[in-house]
């Protein structure tokens, strides 16, 4: 095989095979994909099925923390894992721009082979595209994901109560700020790391032991800010956060400082944000806090009595800040 | 993070509102002048916690608030000359001219990045060298001298690609503009703590000397804010005249030299355009004769003519503090962040960002 | 119009220096500081330093803070 990514290699013709068998094949070989028929086809013994889709676009291609590869299996998984779904199967389609390396498309496959070994997921349908030079950012992937839904779980948008405690799994902004330093080159050195994650084991764990969980909803682009709006939206009520209780890692408050930004509007890729029952919230919290991608779990906030629709902030200070939805990309300032 | 943390002690803020609300009775306007203090202040709730005798307006201390429309429009000009890159602070993306925002352009293929740092230019030009890099240079006397010290790191370092189309401005003027108007009536001011870290405090002096004004140079955390504040408010109250320094770890008397050599070394005063306000004498930076190479307009031989304002749009009045963005008919109606008409709404410290984003719904 | 942030040096070249924010490291220009140490702390403004942290201010400022509390212990 070449080094870099030609047009044939998108043609259908010999060379997409050559590329499919000898790069995707060696990494995403399971008994469905291997029958290589136009559909995977697949035996379900479930009622109710979860299905989403996800593009992923991300710059750089590879980042602190993973790469466009694990960011489209985890996406894909976790929106499947906050439906209340067991995530059981991918797809996987790849627009590649001519003269992108080999090499790199093979890192990125590795790496979602590796993620969806750790999901449980398999990957069992795909697609390449070739465009020419210049007509794509490298490299783009779609994939589409279904999953069971678990019986006697109803965790739903929609579902927030008065009350219930908001938890998240870990500290905010990990991914948003890697990604920002690492494409705009600000010369940031430090141990920025995206959290990307398949978070379907953390959840299994949460719905398996405990009742009480309303919502689950992962706190991607928009932040924790735009997933509490839109549950707040949704459910019809006031969510009180406490800026005392938001973990965050020293890099990125130092980063986050340095940019003028909010910690609460930065993308997420491993976080996830759960209203539980108060009467439950402890022993969630606890459960969480055993799980390698929940150890920083914190409460952050709660549902309250006031009403209307709006997210709001008790600050160091006692006051109240509205939290409201992020509006535009995230720029950094220095005025 | 040291000396950030601690100015933000949950217990130390309780007791100091605690304070705060036991001074006075007596009503007051109270201006801050610095887009920084109206970002903490709206981040950290602080109009929430104040007296209710306390009226805290918002002036012009947004460098972008205050740069005319005419700036981005011939910034947006400037990506069209030929093998340009403009490089800009973030801050200026969404800043709408009559022609469109650097965002839109972006859009639209124009070579424009983000920096962080001035010193950015220098190692992008580097890279660059069939290119010319023109850094959109705005700010106050805080960000001036970084402008200067990289004009001068461009020349130690023969780098000729880099250019600098400048819009800086410098306060006290506007300060002494805004006093003089009748219709505005101010007790006392926040002064602006990283100006006064470089200008120092002598120059706000004419405030309490002739004009019976209080000043209080404030910090920007938390903590400096209420101290500010509770310090600006008995003053206020007391009828003490004077100019006070609540920000004395980053803030001396003198501020900065090396930095005011800077400044003086690259630059004249000249007489600027402030948007909303109008023409001030003597409040604006240029490059002095040894530096005017590095200008940007110059290089390129564009006359520019300074021009503001959109129909309607009431950010010069909101600027001055003589009305809230709630009064603007704009307001959260045709003018918001996705869609801004006036530059107060679209920095991010603008007042009517700060308002829409933080103060909307509550009560 | 002045979003700083105080950072701890950690060493120095010439004019430049490395500064750590919150466990983030920046190249940063010193030519408006005349007397810096390593370990000190300065005040970083779009990557330039434009002024030193007096520490013993900041202990000052502090312990005006503290009293308030204290007296109403006692």
């Amino acid at each position: 095989m070449s080094d870099t990514i030609t047009l044939s290699h998108g043609s259908g013709g010999i060379q997409t095979n050559k590329l499919i068998n000898e790069l995707f094949f060696k990494y995403f070989n399971n008994p469905i994909l291997d029958m290589m028929n136009d559909a995977a086809q697949i035996d379900i013994d479930f009622k109710k099925l979860a299905f989403t889709t996800d593009s992923f676009v991300v710059n750089p291609i590879f980042f602190s923390g993973g790469n466009i590869g694990k960011l489209a299996v985890c996406g894909t998984v976790n929106d499947l894992a906050v439906s209340g779904a067991k995530p059981l199967y991918l797809t996987s389609a790849f627009i590649i721009e001519e003269g992108f390396s080999i090499k790199k498309l093979e890192d990125i496959v590795k790496s979602m082979a590796e993620e969806a070994n750790k999901a449980g997921v398999k990957i069992v349908a795909g697609d390449t595209k070739v465009v020419e030079k210049g007509n794509a950012d490298g490299i783009f992937i779609n994939t589409s994901g279904i999953g069971s839904i678990y019986e006697n779980v109803n965790i739903n948008c929609a579902n927030a109560k008065v009350g219930d405690v908001v938890i998240i799994n870990g500290t905010l902004g990990d991914h948003g700020m890697t990604i920002m330093c690492e494409r705009n080159e600000l010369g940031f050195k430090g141990n920025l790391k995206s959290d990307c994650a398949c978070l379907n084991s953390l959840v299994d764990v949460m719905l398996e032991a405990h009742e009480g969980i309303h919502v689950i909803r992962d706190a991607t682009r928009g932040g924790v800010a735009a997933v509490l709006n839109e549950i707040s939206e949704f459910s019809n009520v006031t969510i009180a956060i406490e800026e005392n209780n938001l973990p965050l890692k020293e890099e990125v408050k130092g980063a986050t400082e340095m940019l003028g930004l909010d910690p609460l509007y930065i993308a997420n890729e491993g976080k996830i944000c759960v209203f539980v029952e108060e009467a439950y919230a402890e022993n969630v919290l606890n459960s969480m806090r055993k799980h390698p991608l929940g150890s920083d779990a914190a409460i952050i906030g709660k549902v309250t009595e006031e009403l209307g629709k709006k997210v709001y902030l008790k600050t160091v200070v006692g006051g109240k800040r509205l939290v409201d939805m992020p509006s535009g990309i995230q720029l950094p300032r220095i005025c | 993070m040291k000396f950030v943390d601690e100015f933000r002690n949950n217990e130390y803020s309780k007791k100091l509102v605690e304070k705060l609300n036991n001074i006075s009775k007596e009503k007051m306007n109270i201006m801050e002048v610095c887009g920084t203090h109206t970002m903490s202040i709206f981040r950290y709730g602080i109009r929430d916690v104040l007296p209710s005798n306390v009226n805290l307006i918002s002036g012009p201390g947004c460098p972008i608030c205050v740069t005319p429309q005419s700036y981005i429009d011939m910034a947006l000009t400037l990506c069209e000359e030929e093998g340009t890159i403009i490089a800009t602070f973030g801050d200026m993306m969404k800043v709408p001219g009559k022609k469109g925002s650097l965002s839109k352009k972006k859009s639209e293929g124009a070579d424009i990045r983000i920096v962080y740092s001035p010193m950015d230019c220098l190692e992008m030009a580097k890279q660059n060298p069939w290119k010319k890099v023109v850094f959109l240079s705005v700010g106050f006397e805080t960000t001036a001298p970084m402008t200067a010290v990289t004009a001068m790191e461009a020349k130690k370092r023969n780098i000729t690609n880099l250019l600098f189309f400048t819009a800086h401005k410098i306060v006290p003027p506007v300060m002494n503009a805004l006093v003089k108007d009748k219709d505005l009536k101010i007790d006392g001011f926040l002064l602006p703590g990283h100006v006064s870290a470089i200008i120092g405090t002598k120059p706000f002096e004419f405030l309490s000397k002739d004009y019976n004004i209080s000043g209080v140079v404030t910090g920007f955390e938390p903590l400096d804010i209420l101290q500010g504040l509770i310090t600006l408010v008995s003053l206020i109250s007391k009828k003490d005249y004077k100019i006070e320094n609540e920000y004395k770890r980053i803030v001396k008397t003198d501020g900065n030299s090396n930095a005011e050599k800077y400044l003086n070394k690259a630059f004249n005063i000249v007489d600027s355009s402030w948007r909303g306000i109008g023409r001030i004498p003597k409040s604006g930076l240029e490059f002095n004769s040894e530096y005017e190479d590095f200008d940007a307009l110059k290089y390129f031989k564009i006359n520019y003519e300074e021009y503001d304002g959109s129909p309607g749009c009431k950010c010069g009045e909101i600027l001055k503090g003589k009305i809230k963005p709630t009064d603007c008919q704009l307001f959260k109606k045709l003018c918001t962040p996705e869609n801004p008409v006036g530059s107060c709404m679209v920095s991010s410290e603008g007042t009517c960002a700060a308002y829409y984003r933080y103060h909307k719904d509550i009560t | 119009m002045c979003l700083a942030v105080p950072g701890k040096v950690l060493s120095l070249d010439g004019d430049k220096g490395i500064v750590e924010i919150g466990n983030i490291k920046r190249e940063v220009f010193m030519h408006l500081l005349s007397d810096i140490s390593v370990n000190e702390y300065v005040l970083v403004h779009a990557g330039c330093a434009i002024e030193k942290v007096d520490e013993e201010e900041a202990k000052i400022t502090m312990d005006i803070f503290k009293e308030l509390i204290e007296n109403e212990v006692c």
